[in-house]
C-alpha cells in the first residue's frame, strides 16, 4: 500500500521533471544513486545484522524475556529488548497485546513499543551516516530516557 | 580492494551466517528468511526515496525549505515537520537520507528531530494498527507524551547540535 503511494507519487513528480528540465532530472537521478552507494554499506549491514538478531530471538522469545512478570526489571528489560531489535511496528502490536493478556504491566509493554519504535541501535551506523554521531548519539539517547518516563507516567496514569 | 573494504561489515556479517549455518543451522535458517523478507522490502522502498530526495535536492531551492522548516519557521514549521512525519509508513531508517537532506538545505535541527520522532513513533497508519491491538486509552496516552517527549528531545538538541556536525551524503559542488 504505501509502496504503492511512492511509486505514484515519484511517477508523478519525475514525469514534471524531465518535461521541465532534461538536465536537472539526470542531475537529481546522479544525486539519488550516489547516496545509495553511500549507504549501501550500512544497509547490507543492517539487513544482515536484524536476520541475526531476529533468528536467535524470535518474537515468541522476546515473549518470555519481557515475561508476564511486573517491577522495574522487567520493564528496563523490555525497554532494552525494544531498542535492540528492529520488529515491524504492525507485529510488535499484537505481541504486545499478548503480553498484557498473559500479565505484563502497561508500563512495560509501553517501554517496549517506544523505544522499539524510536530507538535503533542496529540502525545506529545508518544514522551517523546521514546525521553525524552527535546527532545520533543524542537522539537514541534522550529517547531511550523519553521512553521510560513516557512508560512510567502510562503506567501510573491508566 | 577498495570495494572490500567499504562492504567490511556487510562481509564480516555473511562470514557470520556461513558459520551459523554450519554450527547451528535451525537459527541460520530462520535468519536468512528475517534477512530476506528485509532486503525485498529495501530492495523495492529504498530506490523511490532516494530519487525522491534527489529531486529534491535539485528542484527545491533552499530559501523554499528555510521558510517552511527553517530557524525562524516558529510553530508553523514544527506543524509542518509533523504532518510530513505522520504520512508515511515504512521502517525509521528509511526517513534518515530524507532527514539528511532537509538539514543540509537548512531546516531546523529541532523540526528534524520532530520529523524523525513522529515517523517513528506515531505515523497515521501505525496509530490505527495501535488502537485496534491495544485500545484508544493506550494510544491517545501513548500519543500525547511521545508528542511531548519528541518536541522536547528536538529543542534540547537544537542546543547542542551545531549543523557543522553533520556529514553530508550530498557532494557539495
Amino acid at each position: 500500500m504505501t509502496t504503492i503511494v511512492i511509486y505514484v507519487l515519484l511517477a508523478i513528480l519525475l514525469a514534471l521533471s524531465i518535461i521541465k528540465d532534461r538536465q536537472k532530472t539526470r542531475q537529481a537521478f546522479m544525486v539519488a544513486v550516489k547516496a545509495i552507494w553511500k549507504m549501501a554499506p550500512g544497509l547490507l549491514a543492517i539487513i544482515g545484522v536484524v536476520g541475526l538478531i531476529l533468528g536467535v530471538l524470535p518474537p515468541e522469545t522476546i515473549a518470555q524475556l519481557v515475561g508476564s512478570e511486573a517491577g522495574f526489571t522487567a520493564t528496563i528489560t523490555a525497554a532494552l529488548i525494544g531498542a535492540i531489535t528492529l520488529i515491524p511496528a504492525l507485529i510488535s502490536f499484537p505481541l504486545a497485546a499478548s503480553l498484557l493478556r498473559s500479565g505484563a504491566t502497561i508500563t512495560t509493554i509501553a517501554a517496549f513499543i517506544t523505544t522499539l519504535v524510536m530507538v535503533g541501535f542496529v540502525t545506529a551506523p545508518l544514522e551517523i551516516k546521514a546525521l553525524g554521531k552527535k546527532f545520533t548519539l543524542l537522539r537514541n539517547g534522550l529517547s531511550l530516557l523519553a521512553a521510560l518516563l513516557i512508560a512510567l507516567t502510562m503506567g501510573v496514569i491508566l | 580492494m577498495e570495494i572490500i573494504k567499504k562492504f567490511k561489515a556487510p562481509l564480516i556479517i555473511a562470514l557470520l551466517f556461513l558459520l551459523l549455518a554450519f554450527l547451528l543451522p535451525e537459527i541460520a535458517t530462520r535468519s536468512a528468511a528475517v534477512s530476506l523478507s528485509y532486503f525485498k522490502e529495501m530492495a523495492l522502498v529504498l530506490p523511490p526515496v532516494f530519487m525522491l530526495m534527489g529531486l529534491l535536492e535539485v528542484w527545491v531551492p533552499k530559501e523554499k525549505i528555510r521558510q517552511l522548516i527553517g530557524r525562524e519557521s516558529g510553530i508553523k514549521g514544527m506543524f509542518f515537520s509533523f504532518l510530513m512525519g505522520t504520512l508515511p509508513t515504512g521502517p525509521l531508517y528509511m526517513a534518515f537520507p530524507m532527514a539528511g537532506a532537509l538539514l543540509n538545505k537548512g531546516a531546523r535541527v529541532s523540526n528534524i528531530v520532530i520529523f524523525l520522532g513522529v515517523w517513528a513513533a506515531i505515523k497515521i497508519p501505525q496509530l490505527i494498527a495501535e488502537t485496534e491491538f491495544l485500545g484508544l486509552q493506550f494510544t491517545a496516552l501513548r500519543f500525547i507524551l511521545t508528542l511531548t517527549a519528541v518536541i522536547i528531545i528536538g529543542l534540547i538538541m537544537e542546543r547542542l547540535v551545531k549543523t557543522t556536525d553533520m556529514p553530508t551524503m550530498i557532494e557539495q559542488k
